[in-house]
């Protein structure tokens, strides 16, 4: 069974590339049983989501500065 | 059927330059902090892009290239500006000690110091200005090369080659960087918003 560090490390990597089978299968099996992987694979993505919002938000901001 | 635009010899079309034009728009604005600046920079690298085209060798790829073009009209506005805020190469960028984040966080068998906890509505954060505030001071605590690597993938949207390129960072020092910054962001956050925003939510007259 891989470590809860091991996980993080393959969920991060999945929002940068495209996993393998295995490896996504080793995430689900994991996050089934495991609640603060699963906290962290979720906020993960609304990282990667606010992230990309964060250039609009900056956008919006300065354009009330000027 | 696979006579693509990007064809040096035939130049690159208008077409293909403007698909890059929010990246390079999103790179140049996290940089100039000015909308217009940050849209003439674009403007002016998309021309300079058209007009050599010719000179693009499509080996680096087309976008790692018009970045590069960006960062000269990056260079030439603060030049112009005299406001000597030369934007230093990631070399030069302060380094942290990589292996002690880890321990952060993890214990020597990888489980979980303290867990992640359940965040309460994070999609109405999003809504709020003081989260983007909490936000913003969370990626600015990052270290200087976390917080770059994590800009140019997840503020500018660059692909995790091209911001091996941009960085020259190896593959595996990519993964290792962006795990870390998004575990450290996540426990900023965390403390920082969703563990005080609780006494809110209980409360919402207070």
């Amino acid at each position: 069974m891989r470590s809860c560090r091991d996980i993080t490390a393959l969920v991060s990597q999945g929002l940068d590339k495209s996993l393998s089978l295995r490896e996504r299968l080793a995430i689900s099996v994991h996050v089934m049983m495991c609640s603060r992987c699963r906290n962290f694979q979720k906020q993960s993505q609304f990282i990667h989501q606010a992230a990309h919002r964060y250039t609009e938000q900056l956008q919006k901001r300065l354009d009330k500065k000027s | 059927m696979k006579a693509k635009a990007t064809d040096t010899k035939a130049g690159l079309s208008e077409q293909i330059l403007l698909e890059h034009r929010p990246i390079l728009f999103r790179y140049a604005l996290l940089q100039l902090r000015d909308n217009s600046l940050a849209d003439d920079a674009v403007q002016e690298t998309l021309l300079a892009a058209w007009q050599t085209s010719s000179k693009f060798e499509g080996k680096a790829g087309l976008r790692t290239w018009l970045i590069g073009i960006l960062k000269h009209k990056i260079a030439d506005h603060w030049r112009r500006n005299v406001r000597e805020v030369s934007i230093p190469e990631f070399d030069q960028l302060v380094d942290h000690d990589t292996d002690a984040d880890e321990d952060d966080f993890f214990t020597s068998s990888g489980q979980w110091h303290s867990g992640p906890n359940a965040w309460n509505d994070p999609e109405a954060a999003l809504k709020q200005q003081e989260f983007w505030a909490i936000y913003e001071t969370c990626q600015n605590n990052l270290p200087p090369k976390m917080a770059k690597v994590f800009m140019l993938r997840e503020l500018v949207g660059l692909e995790a080659d091209e911001v091996c390129l941009e960085t020259g960072l190896s593959d595996a020092n990519y993964w290792v960087t962006m795990h870390r910054a998004r575990l450290r962001l996540r426990e900023c956050l965390e403390i920082r918003w969703f563990n005080n925003s609780k006494s809110k939510k209980e409360n919402p007259h207070a």
